[in-house]
């Protein structure tokens, strides 16, 4: 049995809220850059650059690149053969969300209530979703989730009958309904099967792919190219002010489902697609 | 690739002069507000109370920055989303609100009332706190302090890039 002290798990958590903040993946960059070439509405080429340059300036200063700097959703994967030491996981964790958010003078986005909405002041609690796996090692994944977007997603329980046709007809509305309020480009997480839950849960988990990167299956690979493809014919661009690029990628992940049912969860990206893993 | 420059407060001519698509640079003094921030301006209206700054003529930018970093003017100030505040802001034009910089499209009711009291709304890119943050030279809380991120904030902004999205006859980009 390996042991872990928990005070590493939140020194851990600490440094990847501050990385995940301020530091864009490469991946995404690279994504719009080439948005930026591919635009010819001048105005959405001004947004794209202008996106090029914030990421950029972000990582020099170590400055978050947006000011919505999120609930900090935080993925771990713990080896069955680790035993935490020293104190309880989900404290740890939040012990690490409150440190790297006041250290990264990050904003406090959290309310205590959801109905009586009082800032909890140190963005705490984050939202922690634990998965043993085999192994004796621990990974942490720090992905600050953003409420412009957040609130653009969309979950629906479609028929067995409605099929492909149903779940294109269900993306392709909530991206229009959405414009350009969660940001776009977006890059959508689309979870497909499971229960109502496990679609949400991996429509979320689909957003740490690297991005553009397609599903191994080749027949869910082709969908996400086909939806990209039909989202960006929408026209709605760059921050919905029109143009060609309104999704950088389409990321959709499948589960097991029961005979009556086919869930669909849409969980909506803005272009600040964030998120950083460490591995123990 | 025009870019026009735009001094704010904007004059009603300037104001006239912008038209939906128009890509500027603004420069002058701009004043934070979302969503607590307008309902307690609200109340203050609705109570006769004068506001704490005199919004006639002024822009109004919806948004809740980072905190400074040590030696920083500002933290990260980029744009929030403008329709939750869409409720709070034809009492505001009516006082004499001149534009409003945030993201997203706008209500029925809010056009019309730009329509009416001659104002522009302007897009900020969401998402690009940190360059935003690079244009504010000066940040200095008015009112609400209590509300953290949320207090209203005078700023003085150099170079800040925009998009005219509904300009004052009511032309949107989202439509």
């Amino acid at each position: 049995m390996r042991e872990i002290d928990a005070r590493t798990i939140t020194d851990v958590v600490e440094s990847l809220c501050i990385d995940a903040a301020c530091d864009l993946g490469h991946d995404v960059e690279q994504l719009i850059s080439d948005a930026a070439e591919k635009e010819s509405l001048p105005r959405a080429q001004y947004i794209l650059n202008q996106l090029i340059d914030n990421i950029k300036l972000a990582r020099e200063q170590q400055m978050p690149i947006c000011q919505d700097t999120g609930m900090a959703v935080v993925f771990v994967e713990i080896g069955q053969d680790v035993h935490i030491t020293g104190s309880y996981i989900i404290d740890a964790i939040n012990e690490g969300v409150r440190r790297g958010y006041r250290k990264g003078y990050l904003r406090n986005s959290v309310v205590k209530d959801p109905l009586e909405r009082v800032n909890t002041g140190d963005n705490t609690p984050a939202i922690i979703h634990i998965e043993i796996v085999p192994g004796s090692s621990l990974s942490i994944t720090v992905a600050p989730k953003g409420f412009g977007s957040e609130n653009m997603s969309a979950l629906k329980m479609l028929k067995p009958a409605d099929g492909i046709d149903g779940i294109k007809a269900f993306v392709l509305d909530t991206v229009k309904a959405a414009g350009g309020n969660p940001c776009p480009p977006v890059i959508l997480g689309i979870g497909i099967g499971g229960t109502m839950e496990k679609a949400a849960y991996i429509a979320k988990k689909a957003l740490l792919r690297e991005a553009g990167r397609h599903n191994p299956d080749e027949s869910v690979a082709s969908l996400e190219q086909e939806l990209l493809h039909s989202i960006n014919a929408l026209g709605i661009g760059p921050q919905g002010l029109g143009g060609t690029v309104t999704a950088l990628a389409v990321h959709i992940e499948t589960f097991a489902t029961h005979i009556a049912g086919l869930p669909v969860a849409i969980n909506m990206q803005c272009h600040a697609s964030r998120h950083k893993t460490a591995v123990l | 690739m025009e870019i026009k420059s735009i001094m704010s407060p904007l004059s009603k001519t300037a104001i006239d002069e912008l038209n939906a698509g128009d890509m500027v640079k603004m420069t002058g003094i701009i004043y934070t507000a979302r969503d607590a921030a307008h309902k307690r301006m609200i109340q203050l209206l609705n109570q006769n109370i004068p506001l704490p700054f005199d919004i006639a003529g002024q822009t109004i930018y919806y948004a809740g920055p980072c905190p400074p970093k040590p030696g920083q003017v500002i933290g990260s100030a980029g744009p929030t989303t403008s329709s939750r505040v869409d409720v709070y802001t034809p009492p505001l034009l009516a006082r004499g609100l001149n534009a409003m910089i945030g993201k997203g499209p706008r209500s029925r009711a809010v056009i019309d009332a730009m329509v009416e009291y001659k104002a522009v709304y302007l897009a900020a890119t969401g998402g690009a706190g940190a360059l935003i943050a690079s244009c504010i030279k000066k940040a200095d809380i008015v009112a609400f302090e209590d509300l953290g991120p949320e207090a209203i904030y005078r700023l003085v902004v150099e170079d800040l890039p925009l998009i005219v999205a509904i300009d004052c006859r009511g032309s949107s980009l989202y439509s």
